[in-house]
């Protein structure tokens, strides 16, 4: 029995080490020299593509090396953010791939597949790609992202930790080797948020700026009165029913409308300090206005967004702000909060079928999963309790063994642009699942999961459905003018309004009149800045002033 | 463009606070609707101009739902829209309904 995996890394960093003359700082103009000899063919090579920062020097010097020399290798990432990212399968260096997600390559990855161009491992969640890092896809050699490194190799990351921890300590401690690119090479860190100890080599970026997607961004400018009339219901029908304290909220413009009515709604309804007090979120700005009117305890966030790091660095009793004054991030934390401590999650989806499934699968698209089917799912190894959960449960398990149980809910407009519709009678990932892309169609959240169902026409609460057919009715009692909503039981339908199991706008003495813009604390980004008293700064791409 | 009328048979709220009231604005994905007091016999009458063509089945399910679930009567609604989806129109349909009767609890 040998020793092989710590052998080859100690290989490998003498053959390094000659060229960095026994430094950990590797100068720019050898970073591809470098990783030749790093890596070899066959390599599991994990690349810091994470859902908002991206190793961008790292990936394009890797497409860099030269394929006959260096091949098959299997590439972990759990967000495929740059082009760079999938051009090394095209060049021959790297054959199999395992992600979480491809949002912004998503059509180029279905087209890649098609052509055989790779060979997907499996799409993940996060924390599940995580821990497979950890068990049988362990790093050979990681290629990370930070803000600054001083000459020892301590990193400093500011708020876009996201991925890092997991994967260096999946990398480092399992004989790998750690490579981290750095806007700039400093004399001390601003921070240690990975140690000396845990990394192997540094290189400052040429632009001293990665790439960072501002992914939470919404402009309240672009929220209509259908999203205000469903984000009512939501306040109104489900948050004070069942007064959830814990929560995460999906990205989109559904939830920005709830954020943003806390202050005017939220107000009204009673609803501060007795529910939606500690959040999983990104730093969203539409959160700005409930945050400034004292609504919020507490936000854990996966990763960063561009624009409200002096925000959030006014806010230490709310996010997590080290000592240094700066925020950290940990996109593996928040998922397990997201998952076992969160009392409700509220999402969007592109396409539900009539059982409830949802998927953001649609034609020739594959983004991934990302962290959704871990918020969006009812933790089977949930234990503690809260009165939001026990109540859900109450309502979930009529008899039988007492258990608690999770919200779910998926707020949809019925059509989306250009009338297409989101109920649908077979999802587009059962589609792919046919054709052999997927060993399973690519669900993001199972109909069993899902509590309610908010749209235009009201809300569908699955959690009192005794049946797969009541559930069914229930779920086409609210789609609306789409194929699913007109194919409705309408006796069913009746007979389901009448037990509650669907509840329209008046049921619940919202009037229509009163679902316009008004109900917005911010109507647009520049009031978000004027509520933050200046200190969010978004991107050039928001302002409009 | 698309012109579209369809005649119901009213039910029995024909009470109104105002003569009139417009809800919406006509632009990409909305549409305004005018609803008026008007003596028809008890009928209510639906005039619609549309940009979208070839919707005249979903027009008339969105209508009849209306009016079952509100049971009005002696209405004009004058309906101009440039490709709003179902929900919206019903959106709209209920807001003006709402104006023009003094609400739904």
């Amino acid at each position: 029995m040998t020793n092989s995996r710590k052998a080859s890394r100690l290989d490998k960093l003498d053959a390094a080490r000659r060229i960095t003359l026994n430094s950990k700082v590797v100068q720019q103009e050898n970073i591809e020299e470098l990783l030749s000899r790093i890596i070899t063919s066959g390599n599991k090579v994990c690349i810091e593509g994470d859902n908002q920062k991206q190793a961008d020097f790292l990936s394009r010097a890797l497409l860099g090396l030269d394929p006959d020399k260096i091949n098959n290798l299997h590439i972990l990432i759990s967000t495929i953010g740059l082009p760079e990212q999938l051009d090394i399968f095209e060049t021959g260096l790297a054959s199999r791939l395992d992600l979480a997600y491809a949002g912004p390559q998503g059509f180029r990855l279905a087209r890649m597949l098609k052509d055989k161009q790779l060979e997907v491992g499996n799409i993940h969640t996060y924390n599940e790609l995580y821990a497979r890092y950890f068990m049988d896809l362990r790093p050979d050699v990681c290629l990370l992202c930070g803000v600054e490194a001083d000459r020892h190799g301590n990193i400093y990351m500011n708020g876009s930790v996201e991925d890092s921890s997991a994967i260096v300590e999946a990398t480092a401690f399992q004989q790998g080797i750690v490579v981290v690119q750095v806007n700039h090479l400093v004399e001390k860190v601003r921070r240690v948020d990975i140690p000396a100890d845990w990394v192997d080599f540094v290189v400052e970026t040429p632009r001293h700026n990665f790439h960072l997607e501002p992914l939470f961004t919404r402009d309240p400018a672009q929220i209509t009165e259908s999203m205000i009339l469903m984000g009512m219901m939501t306040m109104k029908g489900i948050y004070a029913k069942y007064l959830p304290r814990t929560l995460n909220h999906g990205v989109g413009f559904n939830t920005a409308a709830i954020e943003l009515m806390l202050p005017t709604y939220g107000e009204e309804l009673g609803l501060k300090g007795k529910a939606l007090t500690n959040w999983v979120l990104n730093p969203h700005p539409t959160m700005i206005p409930a945050i400034e009117e004292g609504w919020v305890e507490s936000i854990i966030p996966p990763g960063n967004e561009l624009g409200m790091e002096k925000y959030v660095e006014s806010k230490p009793d709310i996010f997590p702000v080290g000592a240094d004054g700066s925020l950290h991030s940990s996109r593996l934390f928040a998922q397990l909060a997201g998952h076992y401590s969160a009392d409700i999650f509220v999402g969007a989806s592109l396409q539900i079928d009539a059982l409830g499934n949802s998927s953001t699968v649609t034609g020739e698209r594959i983004t991934g999963f990302g962290g959704a089917p871990n918020f969006g799912c009812d933790a089977g190894g949930r234990r503690h309790t809260s009165d939001a959960w026990l109540k859900a449960g109450r309502e979930f398990n009529s008899c039988g063994l007492p258990r608690g149980r999770k919200l779910v809910v998926q707020i949809v407009e019925t059509f989306q642009q250009g009338l297409k519709e989101t109920f649908v009678e077979n999802l587009d990932a059962m589609r792919l699942a046919a054709e052999g892309t997927f060993p399973l169609p690519p669900v993001m959240i199972y109909g069993e999961d899902v509590s309610h169902i908010v749209t235009e026409e009201g809300i569908a609460n699955l959690l009192m459905c005794r049946t797969a057919d009541e559930r069914e009715q229930a779920i086409r009692g609210v789609a609306g003018y789409t194929g699913v909503g007109m194919k409705r039981n309408k006796a069913k339908v009746a007979e389901l309004h009448q037990r509650g199991i669907i509840q329209r706008p008046e049921d619940i003495g919202i009037s229509k009149l009163r679902a316009t813009r008004d109900m917005l604390s911010a109507r647009n980004i520049k009031d978000l800045v004027r509520w933050s008293d200046g200190l969010y700064e978004p991107p050039s791409r928001f302002r409009n002033w | 463009m698309e012109h579209l009328e369809f005649e119901f048979n009213g039910g029995s709220h024909s009470n109104t606070v105002r003569p009139y009231t417009v809800q919406g604005v006509v632009s990409s994905g909305n549409l305004e609707v005018l609803i008026e007091h008007k003596d028809l016999n008890g009928k209510c009458r639906f005039s619609i101009d549309t940009a979208a063509e070839g919707f005249g089945k979903t027009w008339e399910a969105v209508i009849s739902n209306f009016m079952e679930k509100r049971q009005p009567a002696d209405l004009l609604v004058s309906i101009n829209d440039y490709a709003a989806s179902p929900d919206i129109v019903s959106l709209r349909l209920d807001q003006a309904y709402e104006a023009i009767s003094g609400g739904v609890k």
